[in-house]
């Protein structure tokens, strides 16, 4: 270190001769500066010219359309339509059977706590050393991957009146014959638990990232001062991923209030399995209200966003520091 | 740089849109009528069908080119769309929707001048077509039905003459009778709801207003009725026996799981005895009746069980109608399309359905009503567009799967209420609805 500053050769007096210089060329010569130049402005605007053009077609513009189209009375296809300024909205407020089916947001609700759960234990139990590690990775993953529709119909086939499920239970000398979707709770139930087998994976992965990003020294202190699995989960994995498990919660509230694919393509919301967003596809594409549908679709927006504020304030995401 | 340039930007672009997404005004046009000479007329025709099928196995193709026979000069595309309605629909928002189409049931009636040419005058129209009603819009008609149906049930012969059974039942309880004997004596499932596929619960039942009461005007009354599910009614009448039906477990076990192909071949096999659908299905029974090595001659059709003065009734109503857009760049060839397919493609006989020609007579499908005196009734459409708007209005949705599903969740106590009370409820909101979307 020493040596270094030995051999800079001092420095003070060139630099004390030119600076003024400097100072008073700087204004003449801006093309030296980079800094100033208005491409210099621009550049990051261009970088983002593709991807804000892509954001604002496919997002803001159709947001906006819904917003306008729902303060009309448009059919979704007239080439007339009125404005009829908060219609939609005063009919919605009115209409109290119309919050209704939020009811059964509360199956999926539940749900999702079983399905946090249950990602949870997997993700701490596969995060420490075990055989066939990635395998059961992949297994647990791999319904994410699938497509909604499919899901939809493969689960058709398992809850039918003996399919898949039936004979499985009668293996077991359970076989009753009960109709799954047969009944509201039954269905909802049932729902819910597809809902549970697709979006376990997704909970997984995000737990499992936030735990293995937890330094592998820590579990190896914890060892030497004697902590067990459970103390180990209690004292490091827990607090290191509890803003994952806060997103989580969020993704849970918000997937629960708009579940739509799976009730949709497996009993198209009969026998009380019907949903919010649901009921607004039907008053868009069956009954024509599409102004009243684009109301419905705001005001859904809206709840979500409320829940997450909400949310936000009653648990804050305080960085959390583990050493 | 703060957020406040962004939001500027984003405001900017949003803006224009919202003024210039309204509009698309009425294009103007005349009458789309035939070419006298077919080597004159040309261009590209491109036809949209919801029969993804006809246009997959070649058959749309064999009949353009027996078209272009007599019109050498036009080429046929089609484009077969599986999800017909909804993609229709929102396509109907540009210009480009085919040049000729199938009406989505979605567009109101007062749309048509907007959307489609006019073919011809409804006087004159009348005498050549069946069903120009539907389409008709001060005096004018825009659409020739693709093929018409009449309303019955499916059946299994050799099942029902196992149950002992010979005769058509005349009465609902007549009918119930004979599916209880159906269930006792074969075992078979004696009813098929088709309750998770849901259509099979709209228009086939829908279908029946006017068979009961052969009143070619039940359709119309919707419009000034307050109470459709009142006693007696038509509604009341095909409504109560789906309710029966279920409510006394003649339907299939589980309807929640239900399957539209799988149920052509259960009726075939006789596995179940039959399904209130409409002549269009017959030659697809039969169809699957051959393919499941049954004897298709076991597939009958019978009306629906009522009698007005000693006769079945059944309405005759149309499938989609065939319409030329407004927008058309070859409206000559278009109609000149529409005239050879309803007229020279053979395509209803194929389909054992009824043609929109009047000088066609009945098809073999309809043999069975035509040897016992069946009256066809062709409904009336005239009030069509004002009962499709209290319909909507009042979300009951007659031509729409959920109030039946409903109706038969309170059948099999999977949800609570009384058929009575459900009438009741439904008598209330189609009133309340009548009253706002009259005016």
């Amino acid at each position: 270190m020493t040596d270094t500053t030995r051999k800079t050769p001092p420095p003070a007096p060139g630099r004390a001769a030119v600076s003024p210089r400097y100072r008073v060329r700087r204004p003449a010569a801006p093309a030296r500066s980079w800094q100033n130049r208005p491409l210099r402005r621009i550049t990051p605007w261009l970088f983002l010219l593709v991807p804000l053009a892509l954001l604002i077609t496919f997002t803001y513009v159709p947001v906006g359309n819904m917003l306008y189209y729902s303060f009309t009375d448009w059919d979704g296809v007239s080439p007339r339509r009125n404005f009829t300024g908060a219609d939609n909205y005063v009919q919605l407020f009115t209409r109290p059977e119309l919050f209704r089916v939020f009811a059964v947001s509360l199956y999926y609700l539940a749900a999702s706590a079983v399905q946090i759960t249950i990602a949870l234990y997997f993700a701490t139990v596969l995060s420490f050393d075990l055989r066939f590690r990635n395998l059961f990775k992949a297994i647990l993953f791999f319904p994410y991957l699938i497509n909604g529709v499919a899901i939809g119909f493969v689960f058709l086939y398992f809850f039918q009146d003996g399919g898949t499920l039936d004979s499985i239970l009668s293996w077991f000398g359970a076989g009753g014959g009960h109709a799954w979707l047969g009944d509201p709770a039954s269905a909802n139930t049932s729902l819910a638990g597809v809902s549970v087998w697709r979006f376990t994976g997704l909970n997984f992965v995000l737990f499992l990232g936030a735990i293995q990003s937890v330094p592998g020294e820590l579990y190896e202190a914890a060892q030497l001062d004697g902590a067990g699995k459970w103390q180990q989960f209690r004292h490091i994995i827990a607090p290191s991923i509890r803003p994952v498990l806060g997103l989580s919660a969020i993704l849970a509230v918000s997937g629960s209030l708009s579940v739509f694919e799976i009730p949709y393509i497996m009993t198209g919301g009969a026998t009380g399995t019907s949903t919010f967003v649901i009921q607004t596809v039907k008053f868009a594409f069956q009954f024509n209200k599409t102004g009243l549908a684009s109301a419905c679709a705001v005001v859904l927006l809206l709840i979500i966003l409320l829940i997450t504020w909400i949310q936000r304030r009653l648990v804050p995401d305080d960085k959390v520091d583990l050493v | 740089m703060s957020r406040r340039p962004l939001t500027a930007v984003l405001v900017a672009i949003a803006m224009p849109t919202f003024a210039g997404c309204a509009g698309g005004g009425a294009a103007s046009g005349g009458t789309a009528t035939a070419p006298s000479d077919p080597d004159r007329v040309s261009g590209t025709v491109k036809v949209l069908t919801n029969r993804t099928d006809l246009v997959q196995d070649g058959t749309m193709k064999k009949y353009a080119r027996e078209f272009n026979k007599i019109y050498p000069k036009v080429t046929v595309a089609f484009e077969g769309i599986t999800d017909y309605e909804g993609e229709v629909k929102i396509r109907m928002n540009t210009e480009n929707y085919g040049d000729v189409l199938l009406i989505p049931s979605v567009i109101a009636k007062g749309d048509y001048p907007k959307f489609f040419a006019p073919l011809g005058a409804t006087g004159e129209m009348a005498k050549k077509y069946r069903f120009t009603d539907k389409t008709d819009v001060g005096g004018k008609t825009y659409g020739i039905a693709n093929f018409g149906t009449a309303g019955g049930f499916v059946y299994n012969k050799a099942l029902w003459k196992k149950a002992g059974i010979g005769d058509w039942p005349t009465t609902p309880e007549r009918f119930l009778d004979d599916l209880k004997a159906i269930k006792e004596k074969t075992g078979a499932t004696p009813y098929y709801t088709n309750f998770k596929d849901g259509w099979p619960l709209t228009t086939p039942w829908t279908n029946g207003i006017g068979s009961v009461s052969c009143d070619a005007k039940a359709a119309d009354a919707l419009a000034t009725s307050h109470r459709p599910w009142a006693a007696g009614s038509d509604l009341h009448v095909i409504d109560t026996l789906l309710h029966d039906i279920v409510h006394e477990g003649l339907s299939e076990k589980d309807p929640a799981t239900t399957n539209w192909e799988r149920s052509k071949v259960l009726l075939a096999k006789g596995e179940v005895s039959s399904m209130l659908l409409g002549s269009w299905a017959v030659n697809q029974l039969r169809d699957a009746a051959t393919k499941a090595g049954e004897n298709p001659d076991d597939i009958g059709f019978m009306p629906f069980p009522t009698q007005k003065d000693g006769h079945f009734c059944a309405t005759l109503l149309s499938d989609y109608q065939q319409a030329v857009n407004v927008h058309s760049e070859h409206k000559e060839a278009a109609r000149a399309w529409i005239d050879w397919f309803t007229e020279k493609s053979g395509f209803t006989d194929k389909e054992g359905s009824v043609s929109a020609l009047r000088a066609k007579g009945m098809p073999d499908t309809l043999k069975p009503y035509l040897d016992n005196d069946v009256r066809l009734i062709e409904r009336s459409e005239a009030e069509t567009a004002l009962v499709n708007a209290i319909d909507n209005a009042s979300e009951i949705g007659l031509t729409k799967q959920d109030y039946r599903q409903k109706l038969i969740d309170i059948a099999r106590g999977a949800q609570r209420g009384t058929l009575q009370g459900y009438f009741s409820e439904l008598d209330e909101r189609w009133a309340d609805a009548a009253e706002t979307a009259g005016s």
